[in-house]
């Protein structure tokens, strides 16, 4: 299928918000104006020049980007196959690139004149990076966060709470991430008036993953410069194979999206396998047609972990941030087009890969990056000495610490 | 002539307009409390004169619904409760209850994961005579596949319109809505509030001069929902609309009495006195 798509000239969504079969706006009424309202409000905003500027402006003097690409050699050594490139998102301001889309949202949210923002949050990244961008701006903050998120990520709570951000705890349904987000979209809808929902994932009803996709594409744009770039500490020419971990998917769509066109550029999400795919608690969408199939949630259509009757199964994942039953629309679409491919990495190969690259690069990784790393002790023996990979180390692992403490013990 | 669907819907309506009163749609989960209370109380509500029914399938994750529906449908699927019961459920009340239109209401992934058409069959072949899909707009591509099915199936789509909808999409609901349009009182979840906002008259009024221009024969009732749970709200509703539909109120009782039956009925007969004194003024609004 990937033949007769010309990535040159690659345009997704389309005009009714769909990436092909998925996509979509599947939200109560009451939210239609203010979808179309943001739809409108970033059209404006993407082509306008003061708007871009100040959005430079920030990264630059605030998010510290560009971040650094780092060559792993040790890591490269270790593994004895391809070399590895890491992009280093976990050097952004607040600690992984949930920023570049919280601070480009919140710009748009000044230019809307809504005075208040809603946010879910799983591992807490996405809640920190909107407290942040939130206390920067001056705009009332409020995150929704599961109860049992709360318990395993407590540094991220406190951490919010500092910046000056309200968080409600979720203690409905799985008390995880998408209990957070319904929770969200709720409060969205009784203050839609003057609120902004600050949708942290290439998620949700359109046109959220794709402002959500442009504001992360800072990833892969710059990492397709540093490559090229030896003065930037790149090899001096285009990675074979890119890897990044797969939650809702925005990490992943930012550091994939500037290749798209590269097509000699192989594109591999990896996708939490929890306890293995074949006990069922996971969260690898694209590996279980039993339990993941076409569906909508959340306000967009994708592919759904489910039981037979429709209803949202729950998952299960060591890192918060990638426990989630749906994957964004366009890595569906993608991977239907052949252009990127999606694989997973279990709890245990997570945490393996957690603590190889602290010993190897001294970087704390997130446990979600941590899922890309440790992809790569299948995949660097296999591409051989001569290929290059890329990953993208979406953030640092300081939050993750107690959950790692536990799971493999303190010695 | 057949009084399933659309005509079904239209005909309890009128028949309360005759009387001068607003219809009374009183909103049930399937399979909440219980399997077996679930039908004893849309029973009773019937016996209380209830006009029309909006039922409930459980959803894990309802985003349109306040905590009392939340957790009423999280006790339907702890209870085991599947879309293939809730139809059982309605098939059984239909036998039971000839007259009254009985609307579900789901969201769209357990109807696509149940398979569209195979829903939409089922349904009609149930007694369903009405649909509500809160979290699928007109516009999607899904309604419209939806709409023809239950075109060909002989059920009414039905359409939720919120106090932010613009004139265009208030036409588009009102356009694409059979039997009646359900206008959301506040921007919110379902869930009673002590009292109706201020503009609900005025929200009602430029809905109705949008759904004027349809010819009689096509022009949907309006009925308005949301944080409706006292006589009182019940009442000053009716003044204003053609339906007053009552849930979460309701809901909590039937989670929360050792009765429920008797007690929803009590309840259900006193919301709906409340839209039977009051005189209906659909004509008057729609000067």
């Amino acid at each position: 299928m990937s033949d007769s798509v010309d990535f040159l000239t690659y345009r997704y969504p389309d005009e009714n918000g769909r990436f092909g079969p998925y996509g979509g706006r599947f939200v109560p009424e009451t939210l239609m104006p203010a979808l179309e309202e943001l739809e409108q409000a970033y059209l404006q905003a993407r082509n306008d020049s003061t708007f871009q500027a100040e959005l430079q402006r920030l990264f630059l003097t605030y998010v510290g980007r560009p971040t650094p690409i780092t060559h792993a050699r040790r890591l490269s050594e270790q593994l004895g196959g391809a070399q590895i490139y890491l992009k280093r998102e976990d050097l952004a301001h607040s600690g992984a690139h949930k920023i570049n889309n919280a601070l480009g949202q919140a710009l748009l949210v000044k230019r809307m004149g809504k005075r208040r923002i809603v946010a879910e949050t799983g591992a807490g990244q996405h809640g920190v990076a909107t407290a942040t961008v939130c206390a920067l701006l001056g705009i009332e903050c409020v995150v929704y966060m599961g109860t049992v998120d709360m318990a395993r990520q407590a540094p991220n709570v406190f951490r919010m709470k500092l910046l000056g951000a309200e968080v409600r705890g979720v203690d409905s349904g799985s008390r995880t991430l998408k209990d957070a987000i319904n929770e969200a979209i709720r409060d969205w809808v009784t203050n839609v008036g003057d609120t902004h929902y600050l949708l942290g994932s290439a998620l949700g009803p359109h046109p959220y993953p794709t402002i959500v996709r442009d504001f992360q594409s800072v990833i892969g744009r710059e990492a397709r410069r540093q490559m090229l770039d030896p003065a930037a500490g790149g090899p001096g020419r285009l990675p074979d194979a890119i890897v990044a971990c797969v939650g809702g998917g925005s990490n992943a769509i930012g550091i994939f999206h500037p290749f798209l066109a590269d097509t000699q550029v192989r594109l591999i999400g990896v996708e939490a396998g929890g306890r293995g795919i074949e006990s069922g608690e996971h969260a690898a969408r694209f590996a279980d047609p039993a339990l993941a199939r076409l569906g909508v949630l959340h306000g967009t259509k994708s592919f759904v972990m489910q039981d037979a009757d429709g209803q949202i199964a729950l998952t299960h994942s060591v890192s918060a941030g990638l426990d989630y039953a749906s994957v964004g629309p366009e890595h569906a679409l993608l991977r239907d087009l052949g252009r990127s491919e999606y694989t997973y990495a279990t709890d245990d190969e997570a945490l393996a890969g957690f603590k190889l690259l602290c010993e190897t690069e001294g970087i704390i990784p997130a446990l979600e990056s941590a899922h890309a790393v440790a992809h790569l002790v299948k995949l660097a023996p296999e591409l051989g000495k001569d290929a290059i990979i890329l990953v993208n180390l979406s953030g640092r692992g300081d939050k993750d610490l107690d959950t790692v403490m536990s799971a493999i013990g303190q010695s | 002539m057949t009084t399933n669907g659309p005509d079904r819907i239209r005909a309890a309506f009128a028949r309360a307009h005759q009387q001068g009163r607003a219809a009374f749609m009183p909103y049930q989960m399937l399979g909440h409390p219980s399997l077996q209370a679930s039908p004893e109380i849309i029973s009773a509500l019937a016996g209380a004169g209830a006009d029309l029914f909006e039922l409930g399938l459980p959803f894990s994750d309802p985003l349109a619904d306040g905590p009392t529906v939340q957790a009423a449908g999280q006790i339907a699927l702890n209870n085991g409760v599947t879309v293939a019961q809730c139809l059982a459920m309605v098939s059984d009340l239909r036998r039971e209850l000839p007259d009254p239109p009985f609307c579900l209401m789901g969201y769209i992934n357990p109807i696509l994961a149940y398979g569209t058409e195979r829903f939409l069959r089922a349904a009609a072949e149930a007694g369903v005579d009405g649909l509500i899909v809160p979290d699928l707009p007109p516009d999607e591509p899904e309604a419209e596949e939806i709409a023809a099915l239950c075109a060909r199936f002989g059920i009414a789509p039905i359409y939720l319109l919120a106090p932010t909808s613009t004139a265009e999409r208030i036409e588009l609901g009102v356009l694409r809505s059979q039997g009646f349009v359900y206008l959301v009182s506040v921007a919110g979840v379902t869930g009673t509030r002590a009292a109706l906002p201020a503009d609900l008259s005025s929200f009602v009024q430029r809905v109705r001069r949008i759904a004027d221009r349809r010819p009689a024969s096509e022009r949907p009732y309006i009925a308005v929902g949301f944080g409706i749970g006292t006589p009182e709200v019940s009442a000053a509703v009716a003044r204003i609309a053609d339906g007053v539909i009552v849930g979460s109120a309701l809901v909590k009782l039937a989670g929360s009495s050792e009765q429920p039956a008797e007690a929803v009925a009590e309840l259900g007969a006193a919301l709906g006195a409340a839209a039977r004194r009051s005189v209906a003024s659909a004509d008057v609004a729609a000067e």
